[in-house]
């Protein structure tokens, strides 16, 4: 799976690098724990940009190519800032067979954007995504934390404006 | 906790604790599932509604907990009430408003709303 | 006036609930209320009356077998770590539960995560490993949180630690969160991963239980085998080796979903019949719809049709016809749905997750892909189908790991029980489930039409032309066959598919 590089100049505050840090000072000497790191990063900057990966991979004292590695290796790694509302369409199996697809269709034409986009203003990025394990309530999307269930694509518009708005 | 008598101590204190207050009253036990799927479905405004009802009732001898999946994903939010000597009783699509009655009926009344119950919707 | 208990509907009267005992049961945050449903006995009688042999020997007894898929027998693994010596062993729990449709493992570790911390410290005292670590699917955040909450309790009340009910035993258990890789379900690619690397798999042997995590003899064991393990020692073997079949023992999650009326988690023993778990405990298909097949095994499992309903569900009976029974999902399909269709759904997943290190899994499910989109598509061969079936085998003989020796599962499976759907695709151009879109037109039933004019207001492409009162027609050439002007047609359903 490609992953989107984001072509934005980096961004990050005092109190993000300070945040950083810390989890790197509270880990450093332990390196199977790089993936914790990176977790805790991608939860203080939204992404992990070069600048980040680079300053993991001094604190740590790892290659930074080892830790592009790993961050192109997992699906959860973001390469590219998210949109202020992440919405994430679940695509398993229980919610193939109940019509996720379409779904899926309904929320891509109305925002304009692909799987691992961004729309130009910053608020919706959209991913297809595994298992969330609300099999019971195929098909199932996630707007940030809100999870949306029994979902038929003629719902999707009204959704997503009530956080147009909001 | 160093022995089995410790343990054993421990569970028969937990037992206790399960079915009497401190002041001696028999418990009825609210449980809501709040496993992934019951909370997508609502089921944290379910528990809390049960808490403040309890608790605006003065319902001393009511405890209200949180459990994991019952295993009915299509019905969450599920809460199950299991009072002294009675056997235990499912309401199913739960909501905030059909807390307010189950408190009101059952749990002050003392009779259950057959029609929120599993038995209403499977049948 | 009597009210009908959970314990007496269709869902629930077939099931046994042994994994599942405490979940939604016990409060997941409470260690008091595990110590009443008989919480941590387990641990203390093996620590304080049993030998390390004796608890193996108690879990081979029992016929456990590995619930995450392989179906490896528990105390064999078990005996295997045990027998080798380190200065440091290993217990792992896989809780990367990663196939689509799933979620037994996430209901265990929300329900009852204190059983799962007590089955990996009996696993550590047989096995004579000190330390633990559970890897978690990053997306189960409420399954990490409960975990933690139970590690913290165990620990204040020295069930974790130094000295364990004064036995001489240490044990400690650590979180790792996993980051969306399927492929960290197989286990020397969840090793890898938890040592901060790509989770790429090693190939096998030297197996884990000599050379497992950070080099050393581990012990992995999915979420469900562990949560069977604490009744087991307490209860003893017989109870467990009591239920089941012959060869697999006990009793299996299940997450029934899809097109089912009652979807949810199934503990059903051993050898129950699939009939059972579709038509009484699954209460049947939906809609008016027939079944057609049920998928089980994920991505790496095949799927099941209807002459098969009286199959007995277990390890070897569903493995001979070339299903498995995987981690547990089990959805149900019905008519409505091509089963070319969900063999791409499938490989799609697998060539998007393989992890690129082998390349007959890498290369060869991309290969695969195309050949079926080909076939979705309207132009495939009758050479194709052979073509895809050939590549499938070299793929399942030679890949390095279990993702891709599964791989091609799905698309063998259909192609041994709906062969004529494939057939139909490639010689007739048709989707016999009105699924595939290059194949399909959208026509109207003139008899049926009574120009209400609702599909032409709806068609994105002004394809539909009519007037008021009068039969419509759809313009094949500007019909982009999005379904829109089927799904306005509720009412008289004049719209349909050919």
């Amino acid at each position: 799976m490609l992953k989107k590089i984001s072509k934005l100049p980096f961004k990050g505050t005092p109190e993000q690098e300070a945040g950083l840090k810390a989890v790197i000072a509270e880990c450093a000497g332990n390196k199977s724990l790089l993936m914790h790191v990176m977790q805790q990063a991608q939860g203080i900057y939204g992404y992990l940009p070069f600048e980040v990966q680079a300053m993991i991979a001094d604190g740590m004292d790892i290659p930074l190519e080892h830790i592009y590695g790993v961050s192109t290796f997992y699906a959860q790694f973001a390469l590219a800032p998210k949109g202020k509302y992440n919405i994430s369409v679940c695509l398993g199996t229980a919610c193939y067979v109940k019509g996720a697809q379409a779904v899926l269709d309904k929320v891509q034409a109305i925002l304009g954007i692909g799987s691992g986009e961004c729309t130009d203003d910053g608020q919706f990025s959209m991913e297809a995504c595994r298992c969330i394990g609300a099999c019971g309530l195929a098909p199932v999307m996630m707007i940030n934390d809100d999870v949306y269930g029994n979902l038929v694509p003629d719902q999707i518009p009204g959704i997503i404006e009530k956080y147009r708005t909001a | 906790m160093t022995t089995l008598a410790e343990l054993n101590a421990a569970k028969d204190a937990a037992l206790a604790k399960m079915t009497k207050t401190g002041g001696g009253q028999e418990i009825t036990r609210v449980v809501v599932g709040l496993a992934t799927c019951g909370i997508a479905a609502g089921a944290t405004p379910v528990l809390k509604a049960f808490e403040e009802a309890a608790q605006a009732a003065e319902l001393s001898n009511v405890r209200v907990l949180q459990t994991g999946c019952i295993g009915m994903c299509q019905f969450e939010p599920i809460a199950e009430i299991t009072a002294p000597g009675q056997p235990k009783v499912t309401y199913v699509n739960m909501t905030a408003e059909k807390v307010k009655e189950v408190v009101e009926k059952h749990l002050k009344g003392g009779s259950v709303i057959e029609e929120y119950t599993v038995g209403a919707v499977t049948d | 006036m009597a009210v009908k208990p959970l314990t007496d509907t269709e869902f629930y009267k077939k099931q046994t609930r042994l994994a599942l005992r405490n979940c939604g049961v016990i409060d997941p945050e409470s260690i008091e209320e595990y110590f009443a449903v008989d919480g941590y006995q387990a641990l203390a009688k093996a620590l304080t009356q049993l030998t390390p042999e004796q608890v193996i020997q108690i879990m081979k007894d029992s016929g456990l077998r590995g619930r995450g898929g392989g179906g490896f027998p528990t105390g064999l693994k078990w005996s295997f770590t045990a027998a080798n010596t380190a200065d440091q062993k290993y217990v792992v729990c896989n809780a990367d539960e990663g196939d689509p449709g799933a979620f037994m493992d996430r209901s265990v570790l929300e329900g009852d995560p204190h059983a799962i911390v007590e089955a990996m410290a009996i696993c550590g005292y047989a096995t004579g490993a000190a330390v633990g670590y559970i890897y978690v699917r990053a997306e189960y955040p409420i399954a990490v949180k409960r975990l933690e909450i139970a590690i913290a309790a165990a620990k204040a009340r020295g069930l974790l630690g130094k000295n364990i009910f004064g036995s001489g035993f240490d044990f400690e258990l650590h979180i790792r969160l996993g980051a969306g890789a399927f492929v960290c379900g197989e286990e020397t690619a969840l090793m890898t991963s938890i040592e901060g690397n790509r989770g790429e798999p090693r190939p096998r042997p030297p197996y884990p239980a000599v050379k497992g995590l950070f080099g050393k003899p581990t012990t992995e064991n999915n979420v469900e085998t562990f949560a069977n393990v604490p009744q087991i020692i307490l209860r003893g073997a017989e109870p467990f080796a009591a239920m089941g079949t012959e060869k697999s023992k006990g009793s299996k999650v299940f997450a029934l979903g899809g097109n089912i009326k009652n979807t949810g988690l199934v503990e059903i023993p051993m050898g129950t019949k699939l009939r059972e778990v579709i038509e009484e405990i699954g209460g049947g298909i939906p809609n008016g719809h027939t079944f057609k097949a049920v998928q089980t095994g994920g991505p790496s499992g095949g799927c099941i049709p209807a002459a098969y309903m009286d199959i007995e569900i277990d390890y070897d009976n569903l493995s001979a016809i070339g299903c498995m029974i995987g981690s547990g999902g089990m959805i149900v399909m019905d008519d409505s749905k091509c089963m070319v269709d969900i063999a791409r759904f499938f490989l799609d997943f697998t060539v998007d997750e393989s992890c690129g290190k082998c390349s007959p899994c890498r290369i060869g499910t991309k290969r695969m892909l195309e050949i079926l989109d080909k076939i979705i598509a309207g132009n495939g061969t009758l050479e194709d189908v052979d073509k895809l079936e050939e590549l499938a085998y070299h793929i399942k003989e030679n890949s390095l790991c279990g993702l891709g020796q599964t791989a091609p599962n799905p698309v063998l499976a259909t192609l041994r029980f709906f062969r004529d759907e494939y057939i139909a695709h490639v010689t007739e151009h048709r989707c016999p489930a009105g699924v595939c879109k290059a194949m399909l037109t959208y026509k109207i039933d003139p008899e049926k039409c009574i120009g209400c004019t609702l599909c032409a207001r709806v068609c994105p492409t002004g394809a539909i032309n009519g007037t008021v009162k009068q039969p419509h027609v759809i313009d094949p050439e500007k019909c982009i066959k999005c379904g829109a002007c089927e799904t306005a047609c509720k009412k008289v359903h004049a719209v349909y598919r050919a």
